[in-house]
């Protein structure tokens, strides 16, 4: 007890009933754990996301030097210039995210209640492809979707093609350097994503729940609409936001799969900042997306009403 | 200082001084002074949220006392943290280590405190408590009563000088319960450890303890004996809480001999005036309240309300409703403006009138009865009977 | 709408248009059409898994490919060639070197730095705790663009040399989150009274942690370290932001998409895929002897 707090507490004789309190040194356990973690998150986080603010205001070019001008001119230019791309990745993200909802809805169903003794197999069957280097797995999508290649045949033949040109997905007798197979590539990427929170909640459902539906007069499409479903909002929810945010801020499928005209967000980004080197145009449009997302997030995780996720 | 766990041979005594818990403004446990002597078998008993596993985790060094003192075996472990202390505990749900298996959970304690060759010990500890062929399995793998005996041979192998209990029958179910309460009572008194043992069943409490505390509110409200509490509680909340008991409200009018006369909805009772330590008000004018457990009193028909002993008190009532249990019949008397009663009569001559409905007397001898402060509400401790259950 | 007394359990696969109707005589199409009706979730759930695992069976296939010119996108025709010479391409082995070297140091330290975070998070009360708590959150929640793209801007802002260093602060940056969760979903989890039991039981709190607390966080502490380990090795956009001249594995294959492919990248992706599969097939196996004796 010879610490050196300020106010010594009194002797314990003296006292009739002297209150203790925890050493000093164990209260500051908590913050030692956390010290070198937090301090990398703030430093190699935080800390670039303050100074990409400061970039995305500045003027100047690669040979004068930028400076801070408070220039927000950039971003207006920025967006005025690139709002296509903008909407197209949300556009491109919500429907690959829909479409990874409905694909993996059924697949982490089938693991969580059907798959019996199968399921650990299935499970490795969905979680392996993740050791393939993803852009392996993607180049391999040029492979499936090539011209003259068995699936666009057979989707000709079957004048499903017509149907997706008609509707702007395609264009022509291909699939490739169109929008249906980047959202395509987008959704296979992400799929697992959305498949195993899916599962996660799934899996905590006690099948006789789904009896004491039944038994309470339940049709199975009822017992999954009223009691399976709204059980699983915590997958969905977890499921979509994994799906949606890093596909929105993707350009590896809109490069391997898409042509110039399927370019996204995240495509303009990596140009401006690798190629052409406007970093304030850069910064400012990765603000620009930051922000959209951040709000989108907020919103509807405020509406699906589960802020516990996280 | 330097005295830290060494292991000693029987119990040793646990003295609490004004030792107190608080979060926050919330007192969990208000100044209590207790002795508990070496080798007895000594329970805290209490509702939920009563103070008692604090208390315990306090002696056990888990949780720090607000202020006051922890000593065992004549020595002050305030300031020691658990590791130091020579007491072990078998904890709520047992606690077992699930990464280990049923020898090595056992063998913790002896291997923490550097004890070599710790094989033939544990092996003796497993097969005091019938478990020697499950050493290699994992405590998931055990039964219920199977891993409260792991746990009370992984806390006795360390023979320390008090062993806590908290709550170490509640998984059970009923019938192991009893079996596992006399197993704890029959080790406690071979190895003749101090044992201190919470608990919210009543019965466990007087089957098994010497002497018993019984904690409302952060406070200890009576201490002693089981059927020394269970036949003079001091207040309402033991009298309720520990068994049933009858309360009635009455009037002191007067004095007659040994006992004092009470008269309640106009009828003249009998209390034995040394039966009245925990009424302060029990003099002429003063009110108290008459106790009596529902098993002391009798029942007769009205027909033959003569047949009633000389002496004995007795009350007019109804019959509102009987269930049949085995040993006894419980009855539910309307005793008009006394509120209902309940009468306990054990099955041996049953008088086949004594149905719902029915017109009957109820008697006891005044002997049985017990006074206490009418000041305090004669409902207190009722409303907890359900958990207790 | 009478409601049977006996009612069978309900089986969520069920047509609700057979639900009252009595079993009569079925047309073969029609039986046909409601078995395929009964099953439908598990029909839509293997189409699933089939979309999921037909690229690398396409990358296994065209492992074996001889192709005509640069680009491996067409079958041409079957040979070895690739699997006898894995590293017969330059700088192929070398940028896998390179990512598994940065993929175990990135775990090491995402494992470690985060182990900490989970613990103080989940056994501490503390006054900054909701902060923390968004901090771990956000970067989970960003488009790695961003977070590649500002993490740059500072790099070059400072001065610092791209490279090495660089790529593997940024790996240990967007690893640490994933371990976080992990870790602290486990040891949130884990009944406080086991190390209190420990305590008891005259373990000091370094034998505690060491014999009680870290063995029971294991799982989840091997989850992290694993999903990180599988995020380092596997990034791309961060690393390309971050990387400099430096090429890791990921880099090479974007590099070979525009120069041309080599059958190597396929024999690699091929045999991470079985190593990964055999790995858990193993170790399912070894649990499972594991329970059993």
């Amino acid at each position: 007890m010879s610490t050196t707090e300020a106010p010594a507490p009194a002797p314990e004789e003296a006292a009739p009933l002297p209150v203790r309190r925890p050493p000093a040194r164990k209260r500051l356990v908590p913050y030692w754990l956390l010290l070198p973690g937090i301090l990398w998150l703030v430093v190699f986080f935080a800390a670039p996301l303050v100074y990409q603010a400061s970039t995305s205001l500045q003027t100047g070019s690669l040979e004068d030097g930028f400076k801070v001008t408070w220039h927000f001119a950039t971003y207006w230019d920025a967006f005025g210039t690139y709002w296509p791309q903008f909407v197209r990745s949300v556009l491109y993200a919500a429907t690959a995210t829909v479409l990874c909802l409905l694909l993996g809805y059924p697949l982490a169903y089938l693991i969580a209640f059907k798959a019996g003794r199968w399921r650990n197999l299935v499970m490795i069957l969905v979680i392996a492809p993740f050791f393939t280097s993803f852009l392996i797995r993607t180049l391999a999508w040029k492979t499936i979707l090539a011209d003259g290649g068995a699936v666009v045949g057979l989707l000709n033949s079957l004048h499903v093609l017509d149907v997706t040109s008609w509707l702007g997905l395609t264009e022509g007798h291909r699939v490739l350097a169109t929008p249906l197979a980047v959202v395509c590539g987008l959704t296979y990427n992400f799929l697992p994503f959305m498949v195993l929170p899916l599962y996660t909640s799934l899996e905590r459902i006690d099948p006789r729940l789904h009896e004491a539906a039944g038994d309470l007069y339940a049709r199975p499409a009822t017992t999954f609409r009223r009691v399976t479903f709204p059980l699983s909002m915590p997958g969905v929810v977890a499921g979509t936001l994994l799906t949606f945010i890093p596909a929105a801020g993707d350009y590896i499928n809109a490069e391997l799969l898409g042509s110039t005209d399927q370019k996204m967000i995240g495509n303009v980004i990596q140009s401006q900042f690798l190629r052409v080197l406007d970093y304030p145009t850069a910064a400012a449009l990765s603000f620009i997306l930051m922000a959209a997302i951040l709000a989108m997030v907020t919103v509807y995780i405020r509406k699906s009403g589960t802020e516990d996720l996280v | 200082m330097t005295q830290t766990a060494t292991p000693q041979s029987g119990g040793g005594d646990v003295r609490l001084q004004g030792i107190s818990k608080t979060y926050g403004s919330f007192t969990a446990v208000h100044p209590l002074d207790l002795t508990i002597p070496a080798a007895s078998f000594f329970a805290l008993l209490g509702a939920s949220g009563c103070g008692k596993t604090t208390t315990l985790r306090m002696i056990a060094g888990l949780e720090d006392p607000t202020t006051g003192t922890v000593a065992l075996g004549g020595q002050d472990v305030t300031a020691l943290p658990p590791y130091k202390r020579h007491v072990n505990t078998v904890f709520q749900s047992y606690a077992l280590f699930p990464h280990l298996d049923i020898f090595e959970n056992v063998a913790f304690g002896l291997r923490r405190r550097g004890v070599k060759s710790v094989k033939k010990q544990v092996e003796e500890m497993l097969d005091l408590v019938q478990l020697g062929p499950m050493a290699r399995r994992r405590p998931q793998q055990l039964s219920g009563g199977q891993q409260q005996r792991v746990a009370v041979a992984r806390a006795l192998i360390n023979k320390p000088q008090v062993l806590l209990l908290d709550e170490p029958l509640g998984a059970l179910d009923l019938k192991l319960r009893r079996q596992m309460q006399l197993e704890l009572k029959r080790i406690q008194t071979e190895v003749g450890i101090t044992f201190v043992h919470v608990t919210h069943d009543q019965e466990e409490a007087m089957t098994m303890a010497d002497t018993v505390a019984v904690m409302n509110g952060g406070r200890v409200e009576q201490l002693g004996a089981p059927a020394d509490l269970y036949e003079n509680p001091a207040t309402t909340f033991v009298a309720n809480f520990l068994g049933t008991s009858n309360l009635i409200e009455a009037e002191v009018t007067g004095m007659g001999g040994e006992h004092l006369l009470l008269t309640a909805g106009g009828t003249t009772l009998r209390l034995p005036t040394r039966r009245c330590g925990a009424a302060p008000a029990a003099r002429t004018g003063g009110k108290v309240l008459a106790g009596v457990r529902p098993e002391k009193m009798a029942l007769i028909h009205a027909d033959r309300a003569d047949a009633v002993p000389e002496g004995h008190n007795r009350l007019p009532g109804r019959i509102k409703d009987a269930s049949f249990i085995g040993v006894s019949t419980q009855y539910v008397i309307d005793a008009h403006a006394l509120g209902e009663l309940a009468v306990y009569e054990q099955n041996i001559e049953r008088d086949g009138r004594l149905v719902p409905g029915a017109e009957v007397v109820l008697h006891w001898n005044p002997a049985h009865t017990f006074g206490l402060d009418a000041a305090q509400s004669p409902l207190a401790g009722t409303d907890l009977d359900e958990e207790a259950a | 709408m009478a409601v049977s007394e006996t009612r069978p359990p309900v089986r969520e696969t069920r047509p609700p248009a057979d639900a009252n109707r009595p079993p009569v005589r079925v047309s073969a199409p029609r039986r046909a059409l409601r078995l395929l009706r009964r099953h439908l979730v598990t029909i839509a759930g293997l189409g699933t898994l089939g979309y999921l695992i037909l690229p690398n069976i396409v990358v296994l296939v065209f492992s074996f490919n001889k192709p005509n010119g640069r680009f491996n996108y067409q079958w041409q025709r079957f040979s070895t060639d690739a699997w006898s010479d894995p590293c017969g391409v330059a700088d192929l082995c070398g940028s896998l070197g390179l990512s598994l070297q940065i993929a175990v140091w990135a775990t090491l330290g995402a494992t470690a730095l985060g182990t900490m975070i989970a613990f103080a998070l989940a056994r501490y009360r503390f006054r900054a705790r909701s902060s923390v708590n968004t901090l771990i959150f956000l970067p989970m929640a960003m488009p790695e663009v961003v977070m590649a793209a500002s993490l740059a801007t500072l790099f070059l802002n400072m001065g610092i040399q791209f490279g090495f260093w660089t790529i593997l602060i940024a790996h240990i940056m967007f690893c640490l989150s994933f371990v976080v969760t992990a870790v602290k979903a486990r040891v949130m989890s884990m009944d406080p009274r086991l190390e209190q039991a420990a305590q008891d039981l005259y373990a000091s709190p370094v034998q505690t942690f060491l014999r009680v607390t870290l063995p029971i966080a294991a799982p989840g502490i091997a989850a992290g370290a694993l999903l990180s380990f599988a995020l380092s090795f596997d990034d791309f956009i961060i690393t390309n932001f971050n990387a400099g001249s430096t090429v890791t594995f990921p880099m090479f294959v974007w590099g070979s998409a525009q120069r041309g492919t080599p059958v190597q990248i396929n024999v690699i992706g091929t045999a991470m895929f079985l190593i990964a599969v055999l790995c858990v097939v193993v170790g399912q196996l070894a649990g499972k002897r594991r329970k059993r004796s």
